[in-house]
């Protein structure tokens, strides 16, 4: 178990920034996010976008920022789970929270402050009947262990970098791999489109293109995919996986099950200090609202610090909180 | 103004106008008309999460962009007319036409 006195949900700009504005005040931070580096959005989706709103940097880009901000916090030891989507909170009998990962990773915390931008990014997923029946019995969306795959029958779908660069790797290492590709070409990186047709070419893959996904079958674990070809035509591979690869897209996810107040997929908070109904839960940046709210990430920066000042109460119940510029006391690290 | 029918997923239609002279993107009023986009990246053709697909007026409105086209590549469903609404703009192109929704996040 980690113990720290604030875990932070999110570890994208305003989740960061948090941990800096808590190491003000002598509070430690753990931070959870599911992608598997932090910056949010803008490391997974923007990283060389340049970002024009962030005071006095009339131009950053994104990924660049996200390193300011680690740099940032570095004074403060945060410590971070990546890769790993929180699902349970549970109040313990002093108030504070215990915090379950999908991994089981379990986190006690004083105070709990959900910065989860706009969710989870979970992998979009293709729309087939009996889908979640196979889910864990042969349909997985992402390759964790590729040992998994070895000497299987892996069917792999999509037209993407991600679609390509596995069907490369898993060529080597499947009994059989499989690529299904709606459309006629690649748009992706040409390099390892080259690469996939030479495979293909060379009869150690199985390329299909302008083809979709149908249907599964198989008795509890998956054994056929089904395919529409291009002139209807029906095409059964026998399959050990289906690994469909789609990309991934934002979701509330278990946040929602947390008792708070959801309005359009964002946390209802009080303005005066950004908390929840739920007392020692907090929420900032663009997964709260309110009246006036702006989804800015300057504006979750704001948010960070009253937040902080405000759970210092639960961290140090017996101490006053006396506010101080940094310019005053500088940033004395942990 | 212009005019145009927007159909959400369970097929209702409504009728929108919107101003041609802003410079706004059809993904801004589909999120004014409170449509259910999510529209992450904000509108920079980056996320695939305001898909659309045009049912009618696409001889006005054109085909997908490139950059859009390399969005709508990694995305489950796809169709011949499909358009990233944040990179169509609020013009009289638009005027008639009809938009449905797309894609698991509308």
């Amino acid at each position: 178990m980690i113990t720290t006195d604030i875990c932070i949900i999110g570890a994208g700009p305003v989740g960061l920034f948090a941990v800096f504005e808590a190491g003000l005040l002598k509070m430690r931070c753990h931070l959870i996010d599911y992608l598997p580096q932090v910056g949010g959005q803008l490391s997974e989706i923007y990283p060389q976008k340049p970002i024009y709103d962030i005071p006095g940097y009339p131009e950053i880009k994104a990924q660049e920022l996200v390193d300011n901000l680690m740099k940032q916090i570095k004074p403060f030891k945060p410590t971070f789970t990546l890769g790993e989507r929180v699902d349970y909170l549970a109040k313990q009998d002093d108030g504070s929270f215990i915090v379950t990962t999908n991994d089981n990773t379990q986190v006690h915390a004083q105070v709990i402050v959900i910065a989860g931008g706009l969710g989870v990014f979970e992998p979009r997923k293709p729309v087939l009947e009996n889908l979640e029946k196979f889910e864990g019995r042969g349909v997985t969306y992402m390759v964790k262990n590729p040992e998994t795959f070895r000497d299987k029958k892996v069917v792999l779908a999509g037209g993407g970098d991600s679609a390509l660069d596995w069907t490369i790797y898993l060529a080597n290492l499947a009994e059989r791999v499989t690529l299904v590709h709606r459309n006629e070409t690649f748009r992706g990186a040409p390099d390892s489109a080259a690469k996939v047709y030479d495979l293909a070419n060379n009869g150690k893959i199985d390329l299909i293109l302008s083809a979709n996904l149908k249907e599964l079958s198989g008795n509890g674990q998956l054994h056929n995919v089904k395919l529409e070809g291009k002139n209807k035509e029906e095409i059964i591979i026998n399959a050990d996986y289906l690994i469909p690869l789609f990309g991934l897209s934002p979701k509330l996810g278990p946040i929602a099950d947390w008792g708070l107040n959801i309005d359009k997929s964002a946390i209802e908070v009080d303005t005066r200090d950004y908390s929840t109904g739920v007392e020692r839960i907090y929420a900032i940046g663009d997964i709260n609202t309110y009246p006036g709210k702006l989804k800015l990430i300057l504006c979750g920066f704001h948010e960070a610090a009253i937040m902080m000042h405000s759970a210092f109460k639960y961290v140090y119940p017996d101490q006053k909180l006396s506010f101080k510029y940094t310019t005053v006391n500088g940033v004395n690290s942990f | 103004m212009v005019s145009f029918t927007v159909e959400d997923q369970d097929g209702n239609r409504q009728k929108i106008e919107a101003p041609d002279d802003m410079g706004l993107s059809l993904m801004e009023i589909l999120k004014a008309y409170e449509y259910p986009i999510l529209a992450t990246c904000g509108g920079m053709a980056l996320c695939a999460t305001c898909h659309i697909e045009v049912l009618k007026g696409e001889e006005e409105l054109g085909i997908a962009t490139d950059v859009e086209l390399d969005q709508l590549e990694n995305l489950p469903e796809y169709y011949s007319t499909s358009r990233l609404a944040c990179q169509v703009r609020i013009s009289t192109l638009l005027e008639g036409s009809i938009i449905k929704l797309r894609g698991e996040d509308n």
